[in-house]
C-alpha cells in the first residue's frame, strides 16, 4: 500500500519518543539533581543521550588527553622537567618553548627556567607526553578553559602549567601506578649497579605513594 | 540499467611500455616508467585503451631541484593476467622552471581535470589542453608558486622543523609577530583589483533564448560559501534555466591551508597528527593510510595485534562514518534531524571507544609506524563486543525499518543524480559513489593492505548509480564493515602492538611509495617522496573528497536545483580533505 512505508518510520520515531520516557527514570535516577554528576551513556541506552552540562558531564576516560601540564613531585616541589627539550623538537606545531637553566658556572642546569606553551596553536596530539624519557609532561583532562581574550591568556608559563604528582595520579591512577612501578624497577637496577658488592635488592613491590600537595605549587586549574 | 562491472574480469596482457615505445619510455631508479613530456598524450591512450589502465588514482607533481616531475598513479579497472595489479607508475618531467609545459590528460582520463588544477595552483606546470586551467584551491590574484621549495609562506620560520627557536633559549614568540605581510596585505606585483576577472564571467551567465513567446535566461547563482546544505564552507556556482541545472562549478579553497606544505616542514612523525585534521571523521583511516606508506620505505611490518587493532578500528570508523554520513544524506533531503540524530547516537557510543583507546574522539592520532600507538584499554573489549554483535546490528536493522521503504524517499532519490560507471571510472571516482555505480572496486580486496585478505567479506554494489543506490550502498557496506569487525574480535591475538622501540627520530630510506586505503569516503592515497632525512621531500594527499567532487558536476545536469543538495550531500565531502 502506498503510504505503508512512512507510516511503519513513523511508528519506529514514536518508538523512541516513548523509550525516551520510559527508560531514561529507570536509568538516570536523578537527573541533573546531583551536582558535577558523571555520566556514561550505556551501550544498551534507548532514550536520551544528551547529558545536562554543566551540572551534569560525560565521564572522561584516563587517556583523554587536553593540553599539557607539567609534573611537579608532591613532596619536595621539584619540576620533574630536565628541560632535555625533546618536547619542544617533537611538537608538531612547535608550540612549546623552553628556556633551559644555567648554573653559577655556566653549565646548563636541568631544570626549565622558563616554559611557555602556546595554546592557540597546541594540537592536543600527546607526542610531548608521549615521548617524555622522565615522565614530566602529561596531558591534562581540564577542557573548560575558556577566557575574555586571546592573547596573554592563552600563553600558558610554567606556573599556569605545573601541577603536582597527587592531582597527576588522581587524574591518572593507572598510568601512575604503570609508571611508578617502571621508576621503581629502574632505580633499584641503578642501585644494584652502583653497588654490585652488595646482594641484590628485594624486588620493589609498591608504587612510592604520591606525596602531598606543597602549597603554592599547584596550578589554579586543579 | 547499466550492468555491474566486475573488475576481476581477465583480459589478456598487451605489450608492454617498453616495447610499444622503446624509445620514449625510461625506468628511472625506483622503478617508474618517465615518459617523454611531448608524447605523454599517445602514450596515456595506449595505456588506457590497450593496457587497461583506465583509472588514475592519483595526480601530482614534486619539486626537484633542475626540473619539475608529474607523477601519476595508474591502475587497471580490469585486471591483467592473474595477479590484482600493483599498478603503475608514470612520470613526465618539465625542464623549464620558469615555464613549465606537460600536455594534459584530461582528454584521457578526465578525472585529471581537478588534480591538473592542484599540480598548476601549487607549481605552476601549465597543462596544454586543459579545459579550464585555473587556480583551484588559492585565489586567482596569488602570486607564488606555493609547493615548489623556493616559496616561503607568511609565517616561515625555517625550512624544517624543529625550529631552532624553541630550545634550549626558547622566549616565546607569537605566531603573528613572523607574519611577513605584518599587519598589511598587499596585492601581488602584477595583480590589479580594477583588470581582475572573476571566474563567473567565463560561465555563460545571460543566454537569451529566442523564443517569440516567453524570453528565459539562464542565470548564475551561487550557492555558498555559506549555505547550510554545502557541509561547510564551499560554494556551488549553479547555472540554471528555471529550476533545472545546466552547469556547475563548485568553487573551493575556503579552507585551504596548505597541508602539503605544512607536512614537508614536518619531521616524519609529525605528520601523523596533521593527518587527522583532513577527513576529520576518519581520522583512524587516515593514519592508517599514511603510516602504510611510510612502512614501505621504512620496511617495517606491524605486529600481528596491531594488524588486528588498525582493522577494528578502520571499520568502527567506516560504521560511524556512514551513519552520519547518511544521517547528513536525509538531512540535505529535508528529513531533519530523525535520521542523523538516531546515526549520531551510535557515532557516540563509537567514539567512546576511540577516546578510551587513543585519547581523542576524532583527532585520534592512533598510529605510529610500524604499529600503534597503546594498546585497547582493558574496559574497551566489552563494550566494543557488545557494539559489533548486539547494538550496531540491531541499529542498522531499525535504520532500514524506518528509510528504505519510505515512499517519500523514493520518490526524491530514485532515478535522481545518476552516473553512469563509464564515467564514473573515468572521472577517477572512488568509494560508495563508484560502487553505487556499478563498479565492483575495493582496495580492501583489490589491492589488500593490512590483514585485509583475512577477512571474509563481500564488496556491495548496485546497478542504477543514482541516490537511492548510494544510500542502500552505505546501508550495505556498514553491514560488511560489522561482519569484518565481528570475524576480528573473535581472533585477535595478544602480543606486541609496535615494531621496534618508540621513536621520535624516524629517518626513512630515501624512495618514493604510494600508500592507498579505503577509507569510507573513497581512496585516500598518501604520496610521499624522501631524499634520507627527518623531513618529508614531498608529501601528497590524495583526497577522496577532491576527486569525487568532480561528479557533482556529471550527476546534477537535468536534474533540479533542489535535487543538487541531494547529490552533494550523496558524495560525502567533507572540506578538512577537500580543501586540505
Amino acid at each position: 500500500m502506498f503510504g505503508s512505508g512512512v507510516l511503519r518510520g513513523m511508528l519506529v520515531t514514536l518508538r523512541h519518543f516513548v523509550e525516551t520516557y520510559t527508560e531514561d527514570p529507570r536509568r538516570v535516577k536523578a537527573r541533573a539533581a546531583t551536582p558535577n554528576a558523571v555520566r556514561q551513556t550505556p551501550n544498551d541506552a534507548r532514550g536520551l543521550f544528551t547529558v545536562q552540562y554543566p551540572e551534569e558531564k560525560l565521564a572522561i576516560p584516563e587517556r583523554f588527553r587536553f593540553y599539557p601540564m607539567l609534573i611537579v613531585d608532591g613532596t619536595t616541589g621539584q619540576d620533574w622537567c630536565t628541560s632535555c627539550g625533546i618536547c619542544a623538537k617533537v611538537c608538531p606545531p612547535q608550540c612549546i618553548w623552553i628556556v633551559r637553566g644555567t648554573q653559577p658556572n655556566g653549565k646548563p642546569k636541568p631544570e626549565p627556567e622558563e616554559f611557555y606553551l602556546d595554546t592557540t596553536i597546541c594540537m592536543q596530539c600527546g607526542y610531548c607526553a608521549e615521548f617524555c624519557p622522565f615522565d614530566a609532561i602529561k596531558m591534562n583532562h581540564d577542557y573548560e578553559l575558556s577566557a575574555y581574550e586571546r592573547h596573554e591568556s592563552a600563553i600558558y608559563n610554567k606556573e599556569m602549567l605545573s601541577v603536582t604528582t597527587t592531582f597527576y595520579a588522581r587524574t591518572h591512577p593507572r598510568a601512575w601506578a604503570e609508571e611508578s612501578a617502571v621508576r621503581a624497577e629502574k632505580e633499584a637496577r641503578d642501585k644494584a649497579k652502583a653497588a654490585p658488592a652488595t646482594p641484590a635488592p628485594a624486588p620493589v613491590a609498591a608504587a612510592p605513594a604520591p606525596g602531598p600537595a606543597p602549597t603554592g605549587a599547584a596550578s589554579t586549574r586543579p | 540499467m547499466a550492468a555491474v562491472i566486475d573488475p576481476l574480469i581477465h583480459t589478456s596482457p598487451a605489450p608492454s611500455l617498453d616495447q610499444a615505445f622503446p624509445d620514449v619510455v625510461s625506468i628511472d631508479a625506483g622503478g617508474a616508467t618517465v615518459v617523454q613530456a611531448d608524447r605523454l598524450l599517445e602514450v596515456s591512450r595506449y595505456l588506457r585503451d590497450q593496457m587497461g589502465y583506465t583509472y588514475l588514482a592519483n595526480m601530482t607533481a614534486v619539486d626537484y631541484p633542475d626540473h619539475l616531475e608529474a607523477v601519476y598513479h595508474l591502475y587497471p579497472m580490469k585486471v591483467i593476467g592473474n595477479e590484482p595489479s600493483q599498478g603503475l607508475i608514470i612520470k613526465a618531467h618539465a625542464t623549464d622552471k620558469d615555464d613549465p609545459v606537460i600536455p594534459s590528460v584530461t582528454s584521457v582520463w578526465p578525472g585529471a581535470n581537478f588534480q591538473e588544477r592542484e599540480v598548476y595552483d601549487m607549481y605552476g606546470i601549465r597543462f596544454a589542453g586543459h579545459p579550464y586551467l585555473r587556480r583551484v584551491l588559492m585565489w586567482d590574484g596569488f602570486e607564488g608558486w606555493p609547493l615548489r621549495k623556493d616559496y616561503h609562506e607568511a609565517y616561515y620560520e625555517g625550512d624544517t622543523k624543529p625550529f631552532a627557536s624553541r630550545w634550549p633559549g626558547g622566549h616565546h614568540v607569537r605566531a603573528e609577530e613572523r607574519a611577513r605581510f605584518a599587519r598589511n596585505v598587499a596585492y601581488p606585483r602584477h595583480w590589479d583589483p580594477a583588470k581582475a576577472t572573476s571566474p563567473d564571467e567565463s560561465l555563460p551567465v545571460v543566454d537569451v533564448s529566442e523564443l517569440n513567446t516567453i524570453h528565459t535566461q539562464k542565470f548564475v547563482i551561487n550557492m555558498g560559501p555559506q549555505h547550510p546544505s554545502t557541509h561547510g564552507v564551499f560554494r556551488m556556482q549553479v547555472t540554471l534555466d528555471g529550476e533545472t541545472v545546466v552547469d556547475v562549478m563548485p568553487v573551493i579553497g575556503y579552507l585551504h591551508r596548505n597541508h602539503e606544505k605544512i607536512g614537508e616542514r614536518n619531521m616524519w612523525l609529525q605528520n601523523m597528527p596533521f593527518t587527522d585534521r583532513l577527513d576529520y571523521f576518519c581520522s583512524m583511516g587516515n593514519n592508517t593510510g599514511y603510516a602504510l606508506a611510510v612502512e614501505k620505505l621504512m620496511g617495517v611490518e606491524p605486529p600481528e595485534r596491531a594488524e588486528y587493532i588498525r582493522v577494528i578500528m578502520q571499520e568502527f570508523t567506516r560504521v560511524q562514518n556512514h551513519l552520519f554520513g547518511l544521517g547528513q544524506f536525509l538531512s540535505d533531503l529535508g528529513a531533519f534531524f530523525t535520521p542523523i540524530l538516531y546515526a549520531i547516537e551510535n557515532r557516540e557510543l563509537i567514539l567512546d571507544l576511540f577516546e578510551m583507546t587513543s585519547g581523542s574522539r576524532m583527532m585520534c592520532n592512533y598510529m605510529r609506524f610500524g604499529g600503534v600507538a597503546y594498546d585497547l584499554p582493558p574496559e574497551f573489549m566489552p563494550l566494543a563486543h557488545e557494539l559489533a554483535f548486539e547494538r550496531l546490528p540491531r541499529e542498522i536493522d531499525e535504520l532500514e525499518e524506518y528509510l528504505t521503504a519510505n515512499e517519500i524517499l523514493h520518490s526524491r532519490t530514485i532515478g535522481v543524480g545518476v552516473l553512469p560507471a563509464e564515467a564514473a571510472i573515468g572521472l577517477s571516482i572512488s568509494g560508495p559513489l563508484l560502487r553505487a555505480s556499478g563498479v565492483k572496486y575495493d582496495i580492501r580486496r583489490h589491492q589488500p593492505y593490512g590483514i585485509y585478505d583475512r577477512f571474509d567479506f563481500e564488496i556491495p554494489t548496485r546497478p542504477n548509480g543514482d541516490l537511492y543506490d548510494r544510500y542502500l550502498i552505505r546501508v550495505a557496506e556498514v553491514r560488511q564493515s560489522i561482519r569484518i569487525l565481528q570475524q576480528a574480535f573473535n581472533s585477535l591475538p595478544d602480543g606486541p602492538i609496535l615494531a621496534g622501540r618508540k621513536a621520535w627520530q624516524i629517518r626513512v630510506p630515501k624512495g618514493e611509495a604510494y600508500g592507498r586505503v579505503e577509507n569510507p569516503k573513497g581512496e585516500t592515497g598518501f604520496f610521499v617522496v624522501s631524499d634520507g632525512t627527518a623531513n618529508p621531500y614531498r608529501y601528497h594527499v590524495r583526497a577522496p573528497s577532491f576527486v569525487n567532487i568532480q561528479a557533482l558536476r556529471e550527476m546534477s545536469i537535468g536534474f533540479k536545483i533542489a535535487d543538487i543538495v541531494a547529490n552533494l550531500g550523496s558524495i560525502d565531502i567533507v572540506l578538512g580533505e577537500l580543501d586540505r
